[in-house]
C-alpha cells in the first residue's frame, strides 16, 4: 500500500513524516502519472488558490477526481479541505467539489487568531487531539450525508463523507499520528 | 485551553507557505496579480527594493493604508516589512492583523545594536540571515521563519546563493562535529548553545528557510530550491519586469517543479525582459543592504 501526498505547494513533506511514521509508504505527487501508484491522496495544508491553479495548470484535477469516483480515499488538510468542498462562501476559486459541504475560508480569522487546543474526537478514542488552526477554514453547511468527526465553537472541523476525509486543523504539525491511522484504515478498507 | 501565537502556531504558518513564492507588491492591484498568478502569500511595501536602493534616505515601514488596502483585496496571507530594531512599527503592524512581519534589512535599520524580541508579539516574524549563526541569533530572539539575506533589488542571485550555501555548510560541519566540541562552536559563530546542538542532531535550522534577495527568474527559483531551501521570496523581479502575471506566474510553477528541466524550460519560454540587473561590485560597501543587523 502506497500513500501519495500532493506536493504542489504547502505542508507536504510532514504528511509525508506522518505516513512514513505509520510504517506506510508514501511518495511526493507533482504530475499526473505519479496517480497511478497510489492507493490514497492526501492534500496538504498551504495556500488554496495556488495548490488548486497548480492542480489545473499541470493537469492533476481530472484524473484526481476519476480516481475520487472510483474509490480512492483522499484526506484534505485545511487547504485541502478547501480543494475537497462542493462551495467556497464569497469565491469563485477553484475546488474539486467531492464533499456535500459549504466552506467559509480563513473563518476563523488572521494569523494572529491562529490558535491550538486539546479537541474532543470520539472517532479517536477518549484522547483528546491537540488541534492546530492556522488561518483555518470552517464547514458552514455539510449534507445529511457527511459525518461530523469534531467540532470546535459549534462550527465543524473535522468531517467525512464516504472516501473522503477532511480537517480544518493540521494534524500533520502534531506527534499525533491517530488521524493518519484512521484515513489508512480508510485506505485498507478500500483496497480489500 | 485556546492557545493563541504559540511557537507551534507561528512556524506552522511558516510550514504552510513552503514550496510556495512570497511577492512583494505596492498596490492593491498588484496583490491581485500576485495572487491571481499563485503567489502563496503577498509583502505589503511602499516600494519595492530596487526603487528603495534608486530612492535612497531613509526607509521605513509601509503607511498603515497601503497595508490595509492591501489585506481588503487578497485571501492570501499579508506579510509586511519592519526596520531592525523597530519594535514599534511591528507593533503597529500586529495591530493591523498582519500575517507575518519581515524585520528587515530592505529598510533603514532603526537600531545598529539589537534587533526586535520577537518572543513579545503574537504575530509571527521572519527575519534574513548570511550565515547559520545570525540565522541561529534570530530564531534565538523569536524569528519563526528565516530567509537568506541575498542582496535585494539587484535581481542578482549570487549572494543568495552565497547565504545558502554558507549555511548549509555550516549544518553540516555541525553535523560532523564530535559533542564536546559544539560549545566552542557555538561560540565562534555567536549563535545559542541549545540552538546548535538542534542543528547538529537533526541537521537542520529548527525553522522554515527560504531564499530572497536577487531572485528574478523561473531558473533562479528553481536553482535556490535545489540548494536546499523551502520556497522563495521575490521582491523587485516581478513588478519590475516587463511582463509581471506572466513571470509571476512561471516562478510559482518553477518553485513547485524545481527538479524538473523540461517543465522548467517551458515555462522560462517567452516571459519577456527581466528586471535589469546591477553586478555585486559596483555597489559601495554602504550600498549593501545585506550588512545591516548582525
Amino acid at each position: 500500500m502506497k500513500i501519495g501526498v500532493l506536493a504542489l505547494q504547502g505542508a507536504f513533506r510532514e504528511h509525508r513524516l506522518m505516513i512514513e511514521s505509520c510504517g506506510t509508504e508514501a511518495v511526493e505527487i507533482r504530475k499526473p502519472a505519479g496517480l497511478d501508484q497510489v492507493q490514497g491522496l492526501i492534500i496538504p495544508g498551504g495556500e488554496s488558490t495556488t495548490i488548486g491553479k497548480l492542480m489545473r495548470d499541470f493537469g492533476l484535477d481530472q484524473p484526481i477526481l476519476q480516481r475520487a469516483e472510483a474509490g480512492m480515499p483522499i484526506f484534505g488538510t485545511c487547504a485541502g479541505l478547501i480543494m475537497l468542498a462542493k462551495t467556497i462562501r464569497g469565491s469563485d476559486q477553484f475546488s474539486l467539489g467531492l464533499m456535500d459541504i459549504e466552506v467559509e475560508r480563513n473563518a476563523f480569522g488572521r494569523q494572529v487568531d491562529s490558535f491550538e487546543i486539546d479537541l474532543a474526537v470520539p472517532v479517536l478514542g477518549y484522547k483528546p487531539f491537540r488541534a492546530v488552526f492556522i488561518r483555518a477554514p470552517w464547514i458552514e453547511k455539510a449534507a445529511p450525508n457527511v459525518g461530523i468527526l469534531a467540532q470546535h465553537d459549534d462550527k465543524i472541523v473535522f468531517a467525512r463523507q464516504g472516501n473522503f476525509l477532511a480537517s480544518a486543523f493540521h494534524p500533520e504539525l502534531t506527534g499525533d499520528n491517530r488521524i493518519h491511522r484512521y484515513f489508512l484504515n480508510m485506505v485498507k478498507e478500500a483496497v480489500n | 485551553m485556546i492557545e493563541k501565537g504559540s511557537w507551534t502556531v507561528k512556524k506552522g504558518l511558516a510550514e504552510m507557505l513552503k514550496g510556495g513564492v512570497i511577492m512583494d507588491v505596492t498596490t492593491p492591484e498588484q496583490a491581485k496579480i500576485a495572487e491571481e498568478a499563485g503567489a502563496c502569500a503577498v509583502m505589503a511595501l511602499e516600494r519595492v527594493p530596487a526603487d528603495i536602493r534608486a530612492a535612497g534616505g531613509v526607509a521605513r515601514m509601509a503607511d498603515p493604508t497601503v497595508i490595509k488596502r492591501i489585506m481588503d483585496v487578497v485571501t492570501i496571507p499579508v506579510m509586511a516589512k519592519a526596520r531592525i530594531g523597530h519594535f514599534v512599527e511591528a507593533q503597529i503592524l500586529e495591530s493591523l492583523g498582519a500575517d507575518y512581519i519581515d524585520e528587515s534589512e530592505v529598510l533603514t535599520p532603526a537600531d545598529d545594536l539589537y534587533h526586535i524580541n520577537k518572543h513579545d508579539f503574537k504575530v509571527p516574524f521572519v527575519c534574513g540571515a548570511k550565515n547559520l549563526g545570525e540565522a541561529l541569533r534570530r530564531i534565538g530572539e523569536g524569528a519563526a521563519m528565516i530567509r537568506t539575506k541575498g542582496e535585494p533589488g539587484t535581481g542578482n542571485v549570487v549572494e543568495a546563493v552565497r547565504h545558502m550555501r554558507a549555511v548549509m555548510g555550516e549544518v553540516r560541519r555541525l553535523q560532523n562535529l564530535p559533542k564536546e566540541e559544539l560549545m566552542t562552536a557555538a561560540k565562534e559563530m555567536a549563535a545559542p548553545y541549545d540552538l546548535v546542538l538542534y542543528v547538529a542532531e537533526h541537521g537542520k535550522l529548527p525553522v522554515v528557510n527560504f531564499a530572497a534577495g536577487g531572485i528574478a527568474t523561473p531558473a533562479d527559483a528553481a536553482l535556490m530550491m535545489q540548494l536546499g531551501v523551502d520556497g522563495v521570496f521575490v521582491g523587485s523581479g516581478i513588478f519590475k519586469s516587463k511582463d509581471p502575471a506572466a513571470r509571476a506566474k512561471a516562478i510559482v510553477a518553477a518553485t513547485t517543479h524545481y527538479n524538473d528541466p523540461k517543465i522548467l524550460a517551458e515555462i522560462s519560454t517567452d516571459l519577456g525582459e527581466a528586471m535589469p540587473g546591477i553586478e555585486i561590485s559596483t555597489l559601495s560597501p554602504t550600498e549593501r543592504m545585506q550588512e545591516r543587523g548582525w
